[in-house]
């Protein structure tokens, strides 16, 4: 990553490359016991995104935790397995459960990634956005309700045809401009394009209730 | 302002809108609405001039969102009408014939749509993004007040040159394409991005007459392609039409600085799409080029209705030809060899 684009918080379609290789190779490793995210191609195999498909997130979760249930054939993304407990999973009501598909696709006009995601309920319908909507954490719905320009969408997948949310990208680079001037020591190791979807995600999951796992986040 | 740039707006598409069979009530069948679409505008802001030619023949109860199909395949609202005609018109047909949905949204396959004001965000972030592709911000179009950012949509709407000229110029979205000059590019050409948005179709055999290409059915047979050209100074003079557009397809025209590399290489490994490293898996720079560069053709290259020379400078291409969103819009036909 130049030292411009690492300045600007933005990066090139090379470098979300590396990261996206660095991020899964870390991701698969450290959270073994999470669904993996995988890499898929498109564009005759030159562009390609990040894709995690089919997780769980329940539309009772809190603030500071997931509480997930794994439902038949689908991957649950738990906190730490140890604080689940079967009374807690008793009492979250299997309709209401959502899941959802992700993928980090690479942004050319604004240099960054941009988060995408659908939700469906258990008998795969498509949820409506004011259910989706339930599920994003308070402060998110806030920030929705708030702002002059929406940042949530729902627009086409650049590469699949089909109608997904898309968390909108231009804010993105000013907050990863701050999250890596932060910290010294992680622009002169120049581990910077590597750790630099940990820190993407670590922000983007947080508007969605999507929570990066504690060892993943101990590197930055 | 430019004289090419007065055709673009000045541009339309007759069109011929058929009322979907199954939504038919009356007898006879109503007659086709005739339209004239501009180039510039887009198929949701034609439904006040469309509902009431056929308000007669509607089933009762209340009409679901609008929607187009052109021989069944349904129209991106989003998308410029213009383009939609080059894209899918290889041959094109005058009037364009269209079928008009009332009911059976296809929410699966098009992102909805609430008429003219999601015609209208569509265009603000489009602008936005354009904006940040050329200035590395989108601050201009964000702080724009509210009375300039209705009269800019109007302008739209309207066809009128002279009032967006006025309000555009505010924001500040000088391209590569102002530092065209007659005189033969004389001159510094300034480093940048310009906001390009290409689609592009494959066929793998040859045609001859345009009537012979083969219908596009299925939105997967085109790569859309959202991604901006960057112009070095030095180049910039030279930098021809045909430049731009294989330097945003790398994919089939790969990069100057890998084929030195890439002609040393055995034609066998020209069929391993993906080096096995580990580490450089996801290198697009050093992925090899899906097929051998001599073997791809640009068949067919159409903006606002022309296929330019290739070698026209790209600067005026920039000036005179991009939509009012400071998007140039490129339809792309290439001829590749047959995928195995």
């Amino acid at each position: 990553m130049g030292t411009k684009e690492e300045a600007q918080g933005t990066l090139s379609s090379t470098d979300f490359g590396v990261a996206a290789s660095a991020f899964i190779l870390n991701w698969n490793t450290i959270c073994s016991s999470f669904p993996p995210w995988t890499w898929v191609l498109s564009h005759h195999q030159v562009e390609g995104y990040l894709s995690l498909e089919n997780i769980l997130l329940s539309s009772t979760q809190e603030e500071h935790g997931e509480l997930s249930c794994p439902g038949p054939g689908k991957h649950s993304l738990q906190e730490d397995p140890i604080d689940v407990d079967d009374a807690t999973l008793v009492h979250i009501n299997p309709c209401k459960v959502h899941y959802y598909d992700l993928h980090i696709i690479y942004c050319n006009s604004y240099r960054v990634p941009v988060l995408y995601f659908r939700a469906y309920d258990s008998d795969g319908e498509p949820l409506e956005f004011d259910e989706i909507e339930k599920d994003l954490p308070a402060y998110s719905k806030k920030a929705l309700s708030d702002s002059k320009w929406t940042f949530i969408t729902q627009e086409e997948h650049p590469y699949l045809n089909r109608p997904w949310y898309k968390l909108h990208p231009c804010g993105t680079s000013e907050w990863m401009k701050l999250l890596f001037h932060a910290d010294d020591a992680l622009a002169k190791t120049g581990v910077a394009i590597e750790l630099y979807l940990v820190a993407w995600l670590s922000v983007v999951g947080h508007v969605v209730g999507l929570r990066i796992p504690f060892e993943m986040m101990k590197q930055l | 302002m430019e004289e090419a740039q007065k055709y673009v707006w000045e541009g339309a598409i007759p069109l011929q809108i058929h009322l979907h069979e199954s939504e038919v009530t009356t007898l006879p069948t109503p007659p086709p609405a005739l339209i004239l679409a501009p180039r510039i505008g887009y198929l949701p802001l034609l439904v006040p001039q469309i509902k009431p030619h056929f308000s007669n023949a509607l089933p009762p109860g209340s009409p679901d969102t609008v929607w187009f199909d052109y021989n069944g395949l349904p129209l991106k609202w989003y998308i410029p009408t213009g383009v939609l005609f080059d894209l899918l018109c290889a041959e094109p047909e005058r009037p364009w014939n269209l079928t008009v949905h009332f009911r059976g949204y296809p929410s699966n396959i098009l992102v909805p749509c609430e008429g003219e004001d999601s015609v209208k965000w569509g265009f603000i972030n489009s602008l936005k993004e354009a904006a940040y592709i050329i200035n590395g911000n989108c601050k201009n179009v964000m702080n724009m007040s509210q009375p300039d950012q209705v009269e800019l949509w109007r302008s739209v709407l309207n066809g009128n040159l002279e009032a967006y000229v006025r309000i555009s110029s505010k924001l500040k979205l000088g391209t590569v394409g102002d530092e065209y000059t007659d005189s033969g590019g004389q001159g510094q050409v300034k480093t940048g991005r310009v906001p390009v948005r290409l689609y592009v179709w494959s066929v793998s055999e040859d045609f001859d007459d345009l009537e012979d290409a083969p219908q596009i059915d299925s939105w997967d047979k085109i790569s859309y392609i959202n991604r901006p050209v960057e112009i070095h100074g030095e180049e910039g003079n030279y930098f021809t039409l045909q430049d731009a557009v294989k330097s945003i397809l790398p994919e089939y025209f790969p990069n100057k600085s890998s084929t030195n590399e890439e002609s040393s290489r055995d034609e066998d490994e020209n069929e391993q799409k993906v080096p096995s490293e580990e580490g450089e898996k996801y290198l697009s720079e050093n992925v090899e080029s899906f097929y051998p560069s001599d073997n791809v053709e640009i068949k067919l290259v159409r903006i606002q209705g022309i296929e330019p020379k290739m070698e026209i400078p790209f600067s005026w291409v920039v000036k005179n030809l991009t939509n009012p969103e400071h998007y140039l819009h490129i339809c792309v036909c290439l001829k590749v060899p047959q995928v195995l």
